[in-house]
Order: C-alpha cells, then structure tokens, then sequence
C-alpha cells in the first residue's frame, strides 16, 4: 500500500465511523480488508483503494465495517455491571416506579453480549413478570454483528469468559457444541445497525445509555459530539455507562463521573440518589 | 499461596491444568481418580479442586458428594472441568456443591475468567 492511500483511508474511516486508525502495518489493514477484496472481486487493496476512491458507498460500508474492532464478552468489566445491577438499576425502579417502563440503550453492542448480559439481569430481577415493560435497544456499526448478535449463538468460548456457569446454564441452551441464548432473553433485546455519527433523532427519553468501549476509538472532536448526542436523548434522570478507560471529563460538561472507576455517569448538576451511590 | 488440586485421569490434561495454574501463582497437585484425591484432601485440604467428572472408580460427582461431608470438606472451591457440556450435566453439578464449571477443551483465559468467578483471581 502506498502511503498516500492509507491516509485515504484512515481519513475517510474517520469521517464514516469516528475510528483513528493510529500508525497501523500495511499488513494489519490488507488481512482486515481481506475478506471484503474477496467478496467484491479486487485482486489487491490497491484496486480496492482505487475503486473506494470513486466513492461506491456500499464498498466504503463494508471497508468501514471490516475495520472495527469487536471484541467483547458477557459481563465485560464484571465491576460495571455490578454497579449497574446493584446501584443503578434498583434507583432507577424508584424513579419509574410510576410508569414501570425502562428504556435502555446499548449503542456499541458488537455481537449481543453486553444487551444479554443488560437482558440477564433484568431477567434476573424478574421486572417483565413484575408488569414492568422494558425497551432493550442494541445497536452497532457493523451489521455482521447485528446479524450474529440476532441469532445469539456463542462459542464454547465465548460463554466461558465473564459469564458464571450458572447464568450460563439459566440462559442459554446448547446444541451442536454451540450455545444459544434463550428466546425469552432473545426476544427483550430489538437490535438495529446504527452509526453513532449519525442522527439520534428516532432515539429519545432513554433511562440508561451503555456506551462503553466505543469512545475509545474516536478522536477527541468526535467522542465530544457523540457525548453532546447522547446528553439529547438521555431522560434527565437517565445514566451513563462508560468503559474504564472512557471519561466525559473534558470533553462535556453535560455529564457527571459518579465514581472514578466503574464509568457510572449522570448529567450534570444533578444530585445523585442515594441508592445509586453503591 | 493458593493451592490447588487437580482430579483427572488423564495425565495429560493435569500436565496442561497445573502449568497453567502454577502460572497464575497456585501451588498444584495432582490425583488421577476420585479415591487418590479425596485421600490427598484428608492430609491437606487445598484451597481449590479443579474435577473432571468422568473418571474410573468414583465419578467427579460422586468425589465431591464425598468430600463435601469431610472435615473442612465444605471450604474447597471446586471447580469442575469436564467435556461434559450441557446445560443438564452444568445444573446436576452446581446442585452437588460445585462453585464453577468449566467446559474442555480449556485455556488459560477461561481458567483465569473461571478463577475471577470464584474470586480466586
Ligand atoms: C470493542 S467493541 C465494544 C463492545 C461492547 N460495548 C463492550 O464493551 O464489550 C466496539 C464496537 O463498537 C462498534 N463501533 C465502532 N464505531 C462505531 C460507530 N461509529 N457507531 C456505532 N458502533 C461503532 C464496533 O463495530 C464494535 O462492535
């Protein structure tokens, strides 16, 4: 690859999806877009580049997708969860104790396990047996994820990492050497392809944001705006979870860390309910 | 230091068990079947004991019924590791007194996400 055509790329990935490509090997980026040379027929990244610069979007889509990372795992950061089961969510029952509705987001969801996992502790809390009605959103960039996170088929490793074999056995099913998560679960979490550079205008009153592990890639111009978005749609008594190495500090002044390591933000000026202190 | 106990009959599978484990700071030991371990156990009960469940003479299940009624037999985290892997045969061993299963084959990261579980990490 010439160098000219990887500060294409890194620009034009930067523009479509928030991602900073670093100082990447010529090699990492050709064995990412390996699989979508192949599947539109280019001989080599070269021709690729080429034809990307003649602005075919369903190209530009595939290159944007083939180049996020999406590594994830049930209960990832366990202490977050934690957090969020036994400090976040049982503040959030008394505030909704009126409507009995939840909405929660999972904006960066990769292949479902951070929405199962949301799914599993409030099945866990058996909410939708209490009449409460719950929107489990999940989305992501990448649309083999939503496809994968739709189906909810994990590996033998997979479901060994984070998840406790006890969730594991109340959850999923397996067959075939492959493990399934159950339909109930399945069916609480509506999964959708979504750029976080685009508009969040069909999002609103959300009561809890999952952003966790996505900010990371983004310069800071673009975690900044991202965070401004999220700040529109979260309900003013909402929450936000980030990933431990993810801040809103100095980069908006519309939310409030509530704690230096499990990422629990709330907006700004608002008084913390106690409950939610842990 | 923690100790741990492999049960295995498969001399193999404790070789890879314990050098993972020694890796990860524990002390090992090694009991091909269910009589050898429940015999190592009178003479030191280890912090945790990592089961296979199918072995000759006793069953992991019928090791851990076992040990589960020794003195100090309750203190053990047991861990199961097994090829054993459905749900069925996952909810009969957490119902004997097992704390965590892991399903063969086996690496470090899920031995270390399994210790994380029973809050040996
Ligand atoms: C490292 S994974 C984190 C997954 C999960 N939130 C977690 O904490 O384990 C990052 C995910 O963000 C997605 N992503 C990257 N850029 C995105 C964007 N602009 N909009 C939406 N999702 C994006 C990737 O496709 C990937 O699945």
């Amino acid at each position: 690859m010439e160098q000219a055509d990887i500060i294409y790329l890194a620009r034009m990935l930067r523009r479509r999806s928030g991602l900073l490509l670093g100082q990447p090997k010529t090699h990492a980026i050709e064995s990412r877009l390996a699989p979508v040379m192949r599947r539109f027929g280019f001989k080599d990244v070269d021709a690729l580049i080429r034809e990307l610069r003649h602005g075919r979007d369903a190209l530009a889509r595939a290159v944007t997708e083939a180049m996020t990372t999406n590594e994830s795992s049930f209960f990832r950061d366990r202490a977050a969860f934690e957090r969020f089961r036994d400090a976040v969510l049982p503040a959030l029952l008394m505030q909704r104790a009126a409507t009995r509705r939840l909405r929660i987001w999972s904006a960066a969801c990769a292949a479902g396990q951070e929405p199962y996992s949301i799914a599993m502790i409030l099945h866990d809390r058996k909410l939708l047996a209490e009449g409460w009605t719950i929107d489990l959103i999940a989305t992501d960039l990448n649309s083999e994820m939503i496809a994968r996170a739709e189906l909810g088929v994990y590996s033998h490793f997979e479901v060994q990492r984070g998840l406790p074999a006890r969730s594991l056995a109340a959850h999923f099913n397996q067959a075939g050497g492959v493990w399934r998560i159950n339909e109930s679960l399945r069916r609480m979490v509506t999964f959708r392809q979504f750029n976080l550079l685009d508009s969040f205008g069909w999002l609103d009153d959300i009561d809890v944001v999952f952003c966790r592990n996505v900010l990371m890639y983004f310069d800071p111009k673009t975690k900044a705006h991202v965070l401004d978005k999220i700040g529109e749609v979260l309900a003013p008594d909402g929450y936000l979870l980030l990933g431990p190495v993810e801040t809103s500090q100095g980069l908006s002044n519309d939310f409030a860390p509530t704690d230096a390591t499990c990422g629990v933000h709330v907006k700004a000026g608002r008084a913390l309910p106690r409950v939610a202190m842990g | 230091m923690k100790s741990c106990l492999v049960v295995d009959d498969s001399r193999v599978i404790r070789k890879v068990a314990c050098r993972i484990l020694l890796d990860l700071g524990f002390e090992t030991s090694e009991a091909e079947d269910g009589g050898t371990a429940l015999e190592a156990c009178r003479r030191h009960m280890p912090d945790m004991i990592l089961l296979d469940w199918c072995m000759p003479n006793m069953t992991g299940i019928e090791f851990l019924r076992a040990l589960r009624r020794e003195r100090d037999g309750e203190r053990p985290i047991v861990v199961f590791c097994t090829t054993e892997n459905d749900v069925a045969h996952i909810t009969e061993a957490l119902g004997a007194g097992a704390n965590e299963y892991i399903m063969k084959p086996f690496d470090r990261a899920i031995i270390q996400a399994k210790l994380v579980e029973v809050g040996l990490a």
